[in-house]
């Protein structure tokens, strides 16, 4: 309790939180009134006191009584992933579709809602997860994508009645088109200015769907947007195809399971052919992948156009799913919530990034009283993680550092 | 002509609340190769410490002058102490990290920053006491506002005060020389832990300088303000070179006067567009900048 | 390292101002140091050689703590200086002129010398050290408003070196100091070495690859292998030793 080191660590942990409310006050302290100093210290305490409590479980972590808890924890959780790495791969995959599958059966209206949510970060997530976890390339404008998807759609099926299966592939090459138009010019540059790049990007594709009010409508957005369709075969009178109008959840449910699963499998695909592996060199060492004969600029605007058609896809089907499309949805938060996701699920790893959907999407519906917080929480919880866990929650197998990031 | 005066004078004063963001971000790129992502709320904690520093200065019946240059200070020591402390927290501990954890830190910090802000000053914008710097003279039917004239005068103070920081004292030349080559600064007895920490609070005082210039200038503040004049501002620093303090002086300028104009001239609508056109631009054909190689003995 | 004469022990002052005992370092799992020791007297100049990757640089980077020792201690002055970060160590009279010289490339020359004298407050003292280094290098003097990085090789060495004078060191590291520098220049930086040595009684530890110049100019020597010390001996010892003029001679 009393080591230098402890001693140091309370010092610091003292000086950190004196700090915090010294920042905190005049936000909350300073008014035309006069200075209160109650408010503040409402907020400070109720930060202090968990912290304070954690760095004392962390000062006591080597106390038997602690000990023994640490080792349950750690015996529980090394047999759980045992048991997860015992059991066969497609086996998991199958419990998970069908967990999946009977999801809707046993549920009310207000959690399919979020599990169709969750979905639609999931092909979000994995199709940026193909662009930063995989080829290396940081892009916070991933949004845009999502963004010429659902516009792509709402525009086709108001103005033209198109379906929305005849929508989705089209949708999804007019976002590999844009993919490759943005790319063209920003590959070339460093990890950084990719990253600032594609912002601006992004930005520049909000701007103009706010703005070019003859085609979009500006922010209003685009109403009654139709729902997906299909033609059923129907016996009575007959044998016909019956057009009908997919507007249940439960319907909606299944689209998005489809395209998620379809989102999952070609992911994989890609993770595991000769691209995929082509685009891990490239992230690993742009420079040797280059003398191994990788065509690096090719690959990489491939998998930015590959990021981009997943972007397209969950996008067409967010249009139809909302009825709705407004620039508003597509903010760079969007883009640093899917970036997230992929971040905390763990760069690469494929179950990583439905984790990470997970966790943003489902978690903050369970804790709802705190809504206000959630991006907060989130910010936060993005920096700790970085520090503390820069692999993830489910790391993938293969992830090294870059060469170029060892200096 | 009257017209373009007017906007070159309207240009002037944008341009130099863009060269006091984009300080930062050079300074901080120049000394650690990161693009600091928090540094637009750095700008916009400064928006709101100021107008919460005036309302309450105002209160005390002190004169405006007074306030103003009271807030100004304050609320630069405030965002300096605040930088100091999240490269302290967020951006330390991943000194030896990838380059993409450190920047992914530093977008989480910019989230944090961003609805820490929300959660204490409210989603709705906040007006500023424009009062205070209300007025103006004509010259020859160009109209100059006072706030205009306060915000070139403080720009203009806090460019050369940092020049001749940074130019003229031996900190200033242990920064330059930490950003050059940290281990070999080491070797000669400078501790860079500390010249990062100034490297930070000096960009973000400037910055929270300039928020509340752009409280004054655009009479209310947002919690959300941080990050289009942020992007442009980083768009100012790449232009002027990474890393180099003149070019992004420069830079501040010229996106100030692009934005103007283009505003005036082709299109209001679009205006937020110019500034990352530019920055793609610049990063195309000229990565280095146009205070690029030739005359880098400006840069940090 | 186990065959250090008796007559080097008694020719110099008992105890050493630097000191590493049993020290290791490695880049991450690979290891650079294996239980390296080495003593250093007051006044004298020893040269550590060594092939390409034998440690010789990750020696000196270890003693500055820029290289973290994994075991070992590092006695300088008495002192165990483990663990110091590395920037106090110049204040203490340790300095070190790394590999590849590192010349501040955008500051002046004359920025370049008052950046070795950073920590010292004696404004007046510092003055008259710059002009004595300018004394030293005239070239330096000319050049005093270029940018360091615009200066030639040899005058880059001369700057590094004119550096580490300002910060008026009891003990100077010297890495490689001939690297890439034509044999004129090398004779000319060489001289100024030995010249600090003598006139300021600075103890100087010499690590080269050009093993003949070294051995030439130090009192003592060091042989480094692959992170190990292999052969400990007087400098002119060593110029004989057959075993060393055909690894590092050439002959």
């Amino acid at each position: 309790m009393t080591t230098p080191e402890s001693r140091k660590g309370l010092l610091g942990l003292g000086l950190a939180l004196g700090l915090f409310y010294l920042l905190l006050w005049p936000l909350l302290g300073i008014k035309a009134e006069g200075l209160f100093f109650a408010d503040a210290f409402a907020v400070w305490w109720r930060v202090a006191l968990p912290v304070v409590l954690c760095f004392l479980v962390y000062l006591l972590r080597d106390k038997p009584a602690l000990l023994a808890v640490r080792r349950t924890g750690q015996r529980l959780g090394s047999s759980l992933s045992g048991l997860i790495s015992a059991l066969p791969r497609p086996l998991l995959a199958a419990i998970g579709l069908a967990l999946a599958l009977v999801f809707p059966f046993c549920t009310e209206r207000y959690a399919q809602d979020v599990a169709i949510n969750v979905l639609v970060y999931v092909c979000l997530g994995l199709g940026l997860n193909v662009v930063v976890g995989l080829a290396g390339l940081l892009d916070l404008g991933y949004i845009a994508f999502y963004g010429v998807g659902a516009y792509t759609y709402a525009l086709l099926a108001v103005h033209f009645h198109l379906s929305f299966w005849l929508c989705l592939p089209i949708a999804a090459s007019l976002a590999a088109v844009a993919g490759c138009i943005i790319g063209y010019p920003t590959l070339r540059m460093r990890g950084d200015y990719l990253a600032i790049v594609t912002l601006g990007f992004g930005e520049i594709v909000r701007i103009i769907l706010n703005n070019w009010m003859s085609l979009t409508n500006g922010p209003n957005g685009i109403l009654s947007v139709p729902p997906p369709d299909i033609f059923w075969p129907s016996f009575e009178s007959g044998f016909s195809f019956e057009h009908i109008w997919l507007k249940k959840l439960i319907y909606l449910y299944f689209i998005i399971l489809l395209l998620a699963l379809a989102t999952i499998v070609a992911v994989y695909r890609i993770n595991n052919s000769r691209i995929g592996r082509a685009l891990e060199a490239i992230r690993e060492d742009e420079t040797a992948a280059e003398l191994m004969g990788v065509n690096t600029f090719l690959l990489k605007l491939l998998a930015y156009a590959m990021g981009a058609v997943f972007g397209g896809v969950a996008g067409t089907f967010f249009a139809a799913r909302m009825r709705f499309v407004s620039p508003e949805s597509f903010t760079f938060i969007e883009s640093a919530m899917v970036l997230a996701m992929v971040v905390l699920g763990g760069m690469g790893s494929i179950p990583g990034v439905i984790l990470g959907a997970l966790a943003l999407i489902a978690l903050p519906e369970v804790f709802r009283g705190f809504e206000l917080y959630r991006m907060l929480v989130f910010g936060g919880v993005m920096c700790l993680m970085m520090i503390f866990r820069p692999r993830g929650l489910w790391p993938a197998k293969r992830l090294g550092t870059r060469s170029e990031d060892r200096e | 002509m009257q017209f373009f005066l007017q906007q070159f004078i309207n240009g002037i004063t944008l341009g130099g609340v863009y060269a006091l963001i984009a300080l930062g971000y050079t300074m901080v790129y120049g000394i650690i190769q990161l693009i600091n992502f928090a540094h637009g709320e750095f700008f916009a904690a400064g928006g709101y410490l100021g107008v919460i520093l005036l309302t309450w200065l105002a209160a005390q019946g002190l004169p405006p002058v007074i306030c103003i240059a009271l807030a100004l200070v304050l609320a630069m020591i405030y965002c300096a102490v605040l930088a100091m402390c999240v490269e302290k927290v967020a951006y330390k501990p991943l000194r030896q990290s990838p380059r993409l954890s450190v920047l992914l830190s530093a977008l989480g910090m910019s989230i944090f920053l961003q609805n820490g802000l929300m959660l204490t000053q409210g989603v709705y914008d906040r007006a500023y006491p424009t009062a205070m710097t209300s007025g103006g003279f004509e010259v020859g039917g160009i109209l100059v506002s006072y706030m205009q004239i306060f915000i070139v005068a403080i720009t203009a103070i806090l460019l050369l005060g940092l020049n001749a920081l940074v130019f003229r004292t031996r900190i200033g030349k242990a920064m330059r020389a930490t950003a050059q080559d940290k281990t070999m600064s080491a070797l000669v007895g400078i501790n860079a832990s500390h010249i990062i920490s100034l490297t930070f609070a000096i960009g973000a005082g400037l910055a929270a300088a300039a928020g509340i210039m752009v409280g004054f200038y655009y009479g209310s503040i947002n919690y959300s303000m941080g990050f289009v004049p942020g992007i442009k501002a980083f768009s100012a620093a790449v232009l002027g070179g990474i890393g180099n303090i003149t070019g992004a002086m420069l830079g501040g300028f010229i996106i100030g006067m692009v934005e103007i104009f283009a505003a005036g001239y082709i299109s209001s609508e679009y205006k937020d567009v110019f500034a990352f056109i530019i920055l793609i631009l610049v990063l195309y054909f000229m990565p280095t900048g146009i205070m690029g190689e030739n005359v880098d003995d400006t840069r940090v | 390292m186990t065959t250090s004469t008796s007559a080097t022990a008694s020719a110099a002052p008992p105890t050493p101002i630097l000191e590493l005992r049993g020290v290791c370092a490695s880049y991450g799992r690979i290891e650079a140091l294996r239980n390296l020791t080495l003593a250093l007297y007051p006044g004298e100049i020893v040269s550590i050689i060594g092939a390409n990757g034998a440690g010789k640089s990750t020696t000196l980077m270890t003693i500055c703590n820029i290289v973290k020792a994994t075991a070992g201690d590092i006695f300088y002055q008495g002192q165990r200086i483990n663990g110091l970060s590395p920037d106090l160590l110049p204040p203490m009279g340790l300095c070190q002129v790394p590999e590849g010289r590192r010349i501040f490339p955008r500051l002046t020359v004359r920025e370049n010398l008052e950046m070795g004298a950073f920590f010292r407050k004696d404004q007046d003292k510092i003055v008259f050290d710059m002009e004595e280094v300018f004394g030293l290098f005239p070239r330096l003097r000319e050049r005093a408003g270029q940018a360091g990085g615009t200066l030639s090789g040899g005058e880059q060495q001369m700057l590094a070196i004119g550096r580490a004078i300002m910060s008026r060191p009891k003990v100077l590291l010297l890495d490689e100091p001939s690297l890439g520098l034509a044999p004129l220049v090398v004779a000319q930086i060489f001289e100024i070495i030995k010249e600090i040595n003598r006139k300021d009684e600075t103890t100087i530890l010499l690590v080269e690859q050009n093993a003949n110049l070294a051995l030439r100019t130090a009192s003592r020597g060091y042989v480094l292998e692959t992170g190990q010390m292999v052969l400990e001996d007087e400098a002119g010892a060593l110029l004989a030793n057959p075993d060393i003029r055909k690894a590092y001679l050439g002959e």
